[in-house]
């Protein structure tokens, strides 16, 4: 049975976020799983939005509601942390106070949109080890990845505030997923920890501690990788090790990508096709050397 | 030089407007509840850049000390992690609240001058209604051409990387019914929220 689902890309992932499809399409194609692109999606407003105005915020995203509120299927999916949690959570606000509900519903129908409620938004994460199931993921296991040791990273926006599939506090949807994978994962306390996200751009001294404190701790637990969820968390820890390591002169580099990128290779898909050559820490030879290396023996 | 300054606070020196102002936005009404137990300072990652940390800007806030709100840095440190809202012993959500107040601050322009959230916030929300995307190349670098244009040429490392990897898009994205995203965005002007709106 191919299951279906409405698919959000969002706008990192048409620019810096590229390897983060790339490899949600290519692991997602493998296991069967269809994903039916969203027409004419707009922004979600992320973060800065909110900022400005609610009422605009929230009509924003419902636009998305309303679009994916005529596909067939009304689980609407997308991989950015971000994209995620703002569009679960004017779903929600518009539920749970219906004075800002109606006025929403009104601007939509306005423009001559309408939105049911039936829209359900859900994580890539969750449909991949809970629709999909861990079982079907081990079946495709080509190559285990017996020697990686894995820091799972959620970040903020995958696990709060709304977390309808793992525990909020000590998630373990990555750690799972990552034994499936042959892979180990490894005690990781600042697993839900902020990275800083768009502050990194703003106040660079404060987000490049957060994310010094979240590097170092992986390499501390003595994880060679890091699994991200979320374009921006995996831009911060990717592409700020070096800039982090003259600020606080310690080295804290260490490999970083998507958990698709892994699942993708221990599915024995070829580097290119998942992204991986677009993460700035990837080098060709990582997988021979610290992972494939041994593992046989 | 007059260098003798009044620390104490009359109430006088208080806006009765705020507190119910900040109360009716969603999110915000269980502001009272607050027992000033201190979880939301203690979980908030950046609590330690703030000027004030979040438990005294609640207390502030629900106290009606609009100006010492509006003149700290808190709430543009604020990175909406939601970890003070999942904290919370009351229930109270304290992002929300730091949302509510960056909406008023930004409507009234109390705000410090060219500070880079408020900048970064202002161009994303324009960049948005505009073509319906963001493209992160044109934010960040509006961002750097309004605040600090030196750190364009700090950006070059990255720039340059970016552009080897192919993760850098020159071109701005649009949506292809912009006029039904301005239709919707647009939605308060026509009808004001005094007015009542059309069912």
């Amino acid at each position: 049975m191919t299951k279906r689902y409405t698919y959000f890309p969002g706008c990192s992932i048409l620019g810096t976020g590229r390897a983060c499809e790339e490899s949600t399409r290519a692991v997602f194609a493998e296991l069967g799983v269809e994903l039916d692109d969203l027409e004419d999606w707009n922004c979600c407003g992320a973060t800065a939005y909110m900022s400005v105005d609610e009422h605009k915020a929230l009509a924003l995203a419902a636009r998305n509601l309303a679009l994916a509120d005529t596909k067939e299927c009304p689980e609407l999916t997308t991989p950015c942390s971000g994209c995620y949690l703002v569009l679960n959570k004017t779903q929600r606000y518009m539920e749970e106070y219906p004075r800002v509900g109606d006025k929403v519903k009104c601007a939509l129908k306005d423009a001559g949109l309408n939105y049911t409620g039936r829209v359900r938004v859900r994580h890539m994460l969750d449909i991949l080890v809970h629709d999909v199931g861990l079982d079907e993921v081990r079946k495709h296991v080509k190559r285990p990845l017996k020697n990686a040791k894995i820091a799972p990273y959620y970040g903020c926006q995958t696990v709060r505030p709304y977390l309808d599939f793992d525990h909020q506090h000590y998630p373990m949807t990555i750690d799972r997923l990552a034994e499936a994978l042959g892979a180990t994962p490894v005690h990781f306390p600042l697993k839900t920890r902020c990275c800083g996200g768009s502050q990194m751009g703003t106040l660079p001294n404060v987000a490049q501690r957060l994310c010094y404190a979240i590097l170092r701790e992986a390499r501390r637990q003595g994880a060679n990788l890091i699994l991200s969820v979320c374009p921006l968390c995996h831009f911060n820890l990717d592409s700020y090790q070096p800039d982090i390591r003259r600020r606080f002169g310690e080295d804290v580099s260490i490999t970083t990508m998507y958990y698709t990128q892994l699942v993708g290779l221990a599915f024995g898909m070829d580097p290119e096709t998942l992204g991986l050559h677009r993460n700035m820490t990837w080098d060709g030879s990582w997988l021979e050397r610290e992972v494939l290396a041994g593992a046989t023996a | 030089m007059d260098t003798t300054t009044r620390h104490i606070k009359y109430q006088a020196d208080c806006d009765p407007t705020f507190a119910p102002a900040i109360k009716a936005i969603p999110g915000c009404e269980k502001l009272d509840s607050c027992i000033q137990c201190g979880t939301c300072s203690g979980i908030c990652p950046l609590s330690i850049y703030m000027d004030m940390p979040p438990r005294r800007i609640m207390n502030l806030v629900r106290y009606g000390f609009k100006r010492e709100v509006m003149n700290s840095n808190t709430v543009w440190l604020c990175s909406a992690c939601y970890a003070c809202t999942v904290e919370c012993p009351r229930q109270i959500k304290v992002t929300d609240v730091m949302y509510a107040l960056k909406q008023m601050a930004i409507k009234e322009r109390l705000y410090p001058k060219r500070f880079p959230m408020v900048v970064l916030a202002n161009q994303f929300y324009k960049m948005v209604r505009h073509r319906g995307r963001m493209n992160e190349i044109h934010l960040v670098t509006r961002l750097y051409l309004l605040t600090n244009w030196f750190k364009l040429l700090e950006m070059a490392r990255l720039g340059i990387e970016l552009i080897r990897r192919g993760r850098f898009s020159v071109k701005p994205d649009n949506i292809e019914r912009r006029a039904e995203l301005h239709a919707i965005l647009d939605y308060e002007k026509r009808y004001p929220p005094t007015e009542a709106a059309p069912k």
